[in-house]
């Protein structure tokens, strides 16, 4: 394109000189958005529309094949009277407060390697390596340690001369059993966000504060956790989503069970609306539209402080 | 952009030879075992299917048998095959309704299958119609260690109270009665079935299958009794919750069990783990009522034609072909099942011999628990079967959620 302007014309045509003008003008406003166009015509396609979609199939009764037909509120009213769903919902709960763990634990473990000794990288990658392996695998691999006949808590129980307890047959238990499972990949992934952010701690006020006679824990309290914030939100933001759609685990573990005593929302919408015994989509709509808004309160929240601190930053 | 253009062109002209070629008389064959018997007998039948038409171009895919069961919703009315393997009874039902499957009632006139085939064609039909064929089924009963039985002086129980005296005796001697892997849940649905039908009788199972009867009715309640008796006699193994049914036949191969409710396709698994011939047998499940005669559980495979097939034509000759009785005997020898034509033989295994005889004599024929309730209501009441074995005390509470439940699916 030629920046040769070329002078006005008197009798020109105004209308297309003005619509020129106006490109002309607005183009530093207007470019970012044609380069954000792509993305966002995907992220309305794929991650908004299907949103919307899904709230408004929860509204019909549809097995997927058929005709849908529009029930209202219908499928909201019988969640109420589910059994399932508040079993679900409880053990959501227990997933978000014990799932915290990892946050401290990650950081414990990051305190640990963050420290200069022969072949620490090793170490490092070593403690890595559960966030690596698929969770399909770590699902397997606990459902063994846990089996009370061949694996290892069954062994160390009958050492002590006890029963084993049955840890993923026993509703009391199972849930809790998967959860630790859980938190085997999820401390390696908050340890890993802490070590990058051990990296940034300014090495001036460590010392600073060592001057100012700072040691251990308040050395780590007051000096190097505030430092740590930004690496802390992402831990608990990461977190609490995994908590909240912790879904392969269950499936690898228990499929729910037993009688569905282990299940989460995101499993239980899974059961309902895809599994073989399933196919009931309005139904697994509301549950992911009641899923959907728990996970908003969080969202916005995470929105609201980015936007608070992007703020404050300028 | 010329050449994107270019390579669109190309590929809309490779859709139109393929789909020119698809006249050419392509039939595609979808299956859903992959487990060693069924895989290798359903390509022996494919051969012997190609040499006796050989214009007829074959393709064949074969699918995990839990992957078919999702993947059949979507390849129904997106990318249909000719031929589809799936299941009778209520099982089909949704497909049927939602015009997915063809009516193959031509079929059946045609090749006289209503006198052949007679002993499925009620679970075959629909509105009066038939919507596939059956190519074979098996019988449930129970499985158990003779060696075991023989060591210890135990018989065959032909009655109830002859199963708990087995049992007893079997607990005393430190061994488990039955094996059982509920993970899955529907193991715990054949014991139910089976106490049910014995208790009440065949068209009290299909009338609560139905819908047509409460689950706090009385009579369920006495099937549940039987069971509380059976555990109280020794029962099940533990921990059978996180157990899938092949994770629990190794109880049964190490001896610590003697029992395993089960369909003849553990058979196969069982040799595979080491048993013989002289170590396992089969019994029919004991009389409960002298008075009520004896329905079985056979689940029937079978063959359907999708509506939006591409080679209609070549397809129903593949569904006459496989519902043949020469077919049906070399397949289910293969398969070690017994073959639905009653002209066909049945291999000379004892199993096999055994559970014709038994389904020869039956008074009905179940399909089994989630293929005869509808989805919803199979899933509820398996995770009651498991819940009550678990904890018995919790009787009441599981029935009146399944008495909820049924209300709603049965509206």
């Amino acid at each position: 394109m030629t920046d040769v302007v070329v002078p006005p014309i008197a009798g020109s045509p105004a209308g297309a000189r003005r619509r020129r003008s106006w490109y002309r003008r607005n183009r530093i406003a207007l470019a970012p958005w044609l380069f954000l166009a792509p993305a966002l015509i995907m992220f309305a396609i794929y991650v908004v529309a299907p949103i919307f979609q899904s709230i408004w199939i929860s509204f019909y009764e549809w097995d997927g094949l058929g005709e849908a037909e529009w029930v209202g509120l219908r499928n909201y009213e019988d969640l109420l009277y589910d059994d399932r769903f508040y079993t679900s919902l409880k053990n959501n709960v227990i997933w978000l407060v014990l799932y915290m763990a990892a946050v401290p634990a990650g950081l414990a473990v990051a305190l640990f390697l963050n420290q200069t000794v022969a072949g620490i990288r090793v170490y490092k990658s070593l403690f890595f390596f559960p966030f690596v392996i698929s969770q399909v695998v770590v699902g397997l691999i606990f459902a063994w340690f846990y089996n009370p006949n061949f694996g290892i808590v069954g062994q160390v129980w009958e050492f002590f001369g006890a029963r084993p307890p049955s840890i993923l047959g026993d509703e009391r238990y199972v849930t809790y059993g998967i959860i630790f499972a859980g938190l085997w990949p999820q401390i390696a992934y908050c340890m890993i966000l802490y070590l990058t952010g051990l990296n940034n701690v300014s090495p001036d006020q460590v010392e600073a504060g060592r001057l100012d006679g700072a040691r251990g824990w308040r050395m780590l309290w007051h000096v190097i956790l505030p430092q740590l914030r930004p690496a802390t939100f992402i831990a608990v933001v990461v977190t609490v989503i995994g908590a909240l759609r912790s879904f392969d685990l269950i499936a690898i573990m228990t499929q729910g069970g037993p009688y569905g005593s282990s299940n989460v929302l995101a499993y239980y919408m899974y059961e309902v609306a895809l599994s073989e015994y399933g196919f009931r989509y309005g139904y697994g709509s509301a549950i992911a539209t009641v899923l959907f808004t728990i996970m908003l309160v969080y969202i916005s929240y995470f929105l609201w402080r980015m936007w608070r601190d992007e703020r404050e930053g300028r | 952009m010329k050449h994107i253009v270019k390579t669109a062109v190309l590929g809309a002209a490779t859709l139109a030879m393929m789909a020119g070629s698809a006249l050419a008389r392509d039939l595609v064959i979808t299956f859903d075992d992959l487990n060693p018997a069924p895989k290798e007998s359903f390509e022996w039948v494919i051969e012997q299917f190609k040499a006796e038409y050989p214009d007829i171009n074959v393709t064949t895919n074969i699918n995990d048998r839990e992957a078919h069961k999702t993947a059949i919703r979507n390849f129904l009315s997106a990318d249909a095959p000719d031929v589809t393997s799936w299941y009778a009874g209520n099982r089909m039902a949704p497909f049927v309704e939602a015009g997915l499957f063809d009516d193959v009632s031509d079929v059946w006139e045609e090749n006289g299958f209503d006198e052949t085939l007679a002993s499925t064609m009620p679970s075959m039909t629909i509105d009066g119609k038939q919507w596939g064929v059956p190519y074979t089924y098996y019988q449930w009963g129970v499985y158990y260690r003779k060696d075991i039985f023989e060591e210890l002086g135990l018989e065959e129980p032909q009655t109830w109270e002859e199963l708990l005296e087995v049992s007893r005796t079997l607990s005393e001697n430190d061994i488990t009665p039955f094996t059982i892997g509920t993970q899955f849940l529907w193991t715990a649905a054949g014991v139910f079935d089976y106490l049910n039908l014995r208790q009440n009788g065949y068209d009290f199972h299909m009338d609560l299958t139905a819908g047509r009867v409460d689950w706090t009715d009385d009579r369920v309640r006495a099937t549940f009794d039987r069971w509380n008796e059976l555990m109280d006699a020794g029962g099940f193994i533990e921990n059978h919750a996180t157990m899938s049914w092949q994770d629990a036949l190794a109880p049964f191969v190490q001896g610590e069990a003697g029992m395993y409710v089960m369909g003849n396709f553990a058979v196969a698994a069982m040799r595979d783990a080491g048993l013989t011939n002289d170590q396992i047998d089969f019994f029919q499940f004991p009389v409960i009522d002298p008075d009520i005669p004896n329905a079985e559980e056979a689940p029937t495979d079978t063959w359907h034609i999708p509506s939006n097939a591409q080679n209609k034509e070549d397809a129903r000759l593949f569904l006459a072909f496989v519902a043949r009785p020469d077919i049906q005997t070399e397949w289910n020898k293969r398969l070690g099942q017994l073959p639905v034509n009653s002209e066909a033989e049945v291999g000379d295994d004892k199993f096999l011999q055994q559970g014709f005889e038994v389904l020869n004599d039956a008074a009905g024929i179940a399909q089994f628990f989630d293929r005869d309730a509808p989805a919803e209501m199979a899933k509820a009441g398996m995770e009651g079967f498991q819940e009550f074995m678990i904890n018995p005390d919790r009787l009441d509470r599981i029935l009146e959620r399944l008495d909820r439940i049924q209300e709603r699916v049965y509206e």
